[in-house]
């Protein structure tokens, strides 16, 4: 009974980082309309920049937290202005390919001066160790990632959901032009909004370094998965990445203990299952 | 034609001072030339309003004015600053205020989300309250989805939210087209009040009639000219002109 308790904890883990990564993708699907590819090589230079923080400027996890998302964000909002703006209005096969490039380009970068293998980034002092449930032993800089992550996924749905700035993003997904023509810089939206959705991938980066250690291509290998987390959740849906995106780590590691053989295709089978039932997803909306 | 007798002077001030100046303004969608060079001024107070028939040119004049359509030349001067070049946002931040044809409710927004979207650009527009009283559906509504809303509901919620953000100049595109005709009176009698108010509104319809209750100045568009320009005085005796450039 421990091992599936133990087996539900990593799928949380894994649906925190791959709510935080779609929810992302979602933000700049849904106002951006770019499948955005190079998200993963953005996770994985958040965890860089944490490592980088450490190594080089003493700054801690916890400062790293917030400035890795700024930092990285900001690469984000730079691609965006030179690169990504000049795809407005063409098929989404160009934002992808471009995407895809950059995220090459990227990792490759890194793996030249990295290798391939991990870099350890340890654990915060405040978060080590564990607590016995009774049913399982809990350690606490998992269960840290599992509660941050929600908090900020659910941060981010209230921003979407219920503020002004998230109706102007919302309307201007649907009717960019009439926003703009309300008086609203939607350009500068726009890039504001890559930005926050590289950082949600930069803080996931930050979070994951004490657990999967820091690779360059750390972000190759979870950035499959992510998009099919999105494409069951529906492409462009803030809730539906954040329930899917921990529906599915939890259903990942349940199959890990019922079916170990099938752990890493239940998500693919789940997502061609939900294409042919409803293929604007979960929680999507036709176009 | 009085083409260019409008272009060298457009029909004389109805009220306040100059405050739009349109000037040879063309427009291109893509490769097709909309506009060939359109002239008529708005003076401030006035409710102008142009008259043409289906693809004359007269929503893409709005749209040019308001900087929404990629390609245009000419000039347009609003209180005598050129905006020719000024992309949409700030022109609306100058105070000009846009209802396009098609309303352009957001389906992810409710009524409330709606009417609160235009930021409010200068001081001036009217309290929630005012807008209510102008408009009692939206009040009832507030919480549905905007789409949810009937044509002429739709039609009122796009008219009250440009009027919260204090622009004074209003660029109203077809605001009867395809509602009953209690509402069309409804809206007819909101830009009465509107005019009385101080506004100043830049009208485009096909219902001649309708404008007929309304407006101050007319000017006719086809092909994308100003062909005709005339007052509300005027009317009846160019009445038989208008029935061949509408086609009614």
């Amino acid at each position: 009974m421990q091992a599936l308790y133990a087996q539900l904890l990593v799928g949380l883990i894994n649906g925190s980082f791959y709510a935080l990564l779609s929810l992302g993708l979602a933000v700049i699907f849904g106002m951006l309309n770019i499948i955005n590819f190079a998200h993963g090589a953005l996770y994985m230079m958040g965890a860089f920049v944490a490592y980088f923080l450490l190594n080089l400027g003493g700054i801690n996890y916890w400062w790293a937290l917030l400035l890795a998302p700024i930092i990285v964000g900001i690469f984000g909002m730079i691609l965006e202005r030179t690169m990504l703006q000049w795809l407005t209005g063409l098929d989404h096969l160009y934002g992808l390919l471009l995407t895809f490039g950059i995220a090459l380009i990227v990792q490759g970068v890194f793996q030249n001066y990295f290798g391939s293998s991990g870099l350890p980034y340890a654990i915060p002092d405040q978060l080590k160790g564990g607590m016995n449930l009774g049913f399982m032993f809990l350690p606490i800089y998992r269960g840290w990632v599992v509660v941050f992550s929600l908090v900020v996924c659910l941060a981010t749905w209230y921003l979407i959901e219920k503020t002004q700035l998230g109706a102007y993003l919302r309307a201007a997904t649907e009717n960019p032009t009439l926003v703009r023509a309300f008086g609203i810089n939607v350009p500068r939206m726009i890039t504001l909004t890559y930005g926050l959705g590289v950082g949600l991938a930069a803080l996931a980066g930050v979070l994951s370094a004490p657990i999967n250690q820091v690779r360059p291509l750390m972000g190759a290998d979870l950035i499959i998965v992510v998009f099919a987390v999105v494409v069951i959740g529906g492409m462009g849906s803030i809730m539906g990445s954040i329930i899917t995106g921990f529906a599915l780590g939890v259903i990942e590691g349940l199959t890990k203990y019922f079916y170990p053989e099938a752990s890493n295709t239940v998500v693919f089978v789940l997502m061609v299952l939900v294409l042919l039932v409803k293929p604007t997803g979960l929680t999507g909306r036709a176009a | 034609m009085p083409d260019t007798a409008i272009a060298e002077a457009p029909a004389k001030a109805a009220t306040g001072g100059n405050i739009l100046q349109v000037r040879n303004l063309e427009a291109w969608y893509g490769e097709s030339h909309i506009l060939h060079g359109i002239n008529f001024d708005v003076n401030a107070g006035e409710v102008v309003t142009l008259l043409g028939r289906n693809g004359a040119g007269k929503t893409t004049t709005l749209k040019s004015i308001m900087g929404i359509i990629g390609k245009r030349a000419g000039s347009v001067k609003f209180n005598n600053q050129e905006i020719i070049r000024a992309t949409s946002d700030k022109i609306a931040r100058m105070g000009i205020a846009f209802c396009p044809e098609e309303r352009g409710i957001f389906a992810s927004l409710d009524v409330r989300e709606n009417l609160m979207l235009p930021p409010v650009v200068r001081e001036g527009g009217l309290p929630l309250d005012q807008i209510f009283d102008l408009f009692p559906n939206l009040k009832e509504r507030l919480n549905s989805q905007g789409t949810k809303l009937s044509g002429g509901e739709q039609q009122m919620l796009a008219i009250a939210r440009i009027l919260r953000t204090g622009a004074s100049f209003l660029m109203l595109d077809e605001p009867t087209e395809g509602l009953a005709p209690v509402i069309i009176q409804q809206i007819g009698h909101t830009i009465a009040r509107l005019k009385r108010e101080g506004f100043t509104i830049l009208l485009v319809e096909q219902n001649f009639r309708f404008a007929s209750t309304v407006a101050d100045r007319y000017y006719v568009v086809e092909h994308g000219k100003i062909i005709d320009g005339f007052s509300n005085s005027e009317l009846a005796a160019n009445m038989d002109k208008l029935h061949a450039y509408l086609g009614v």
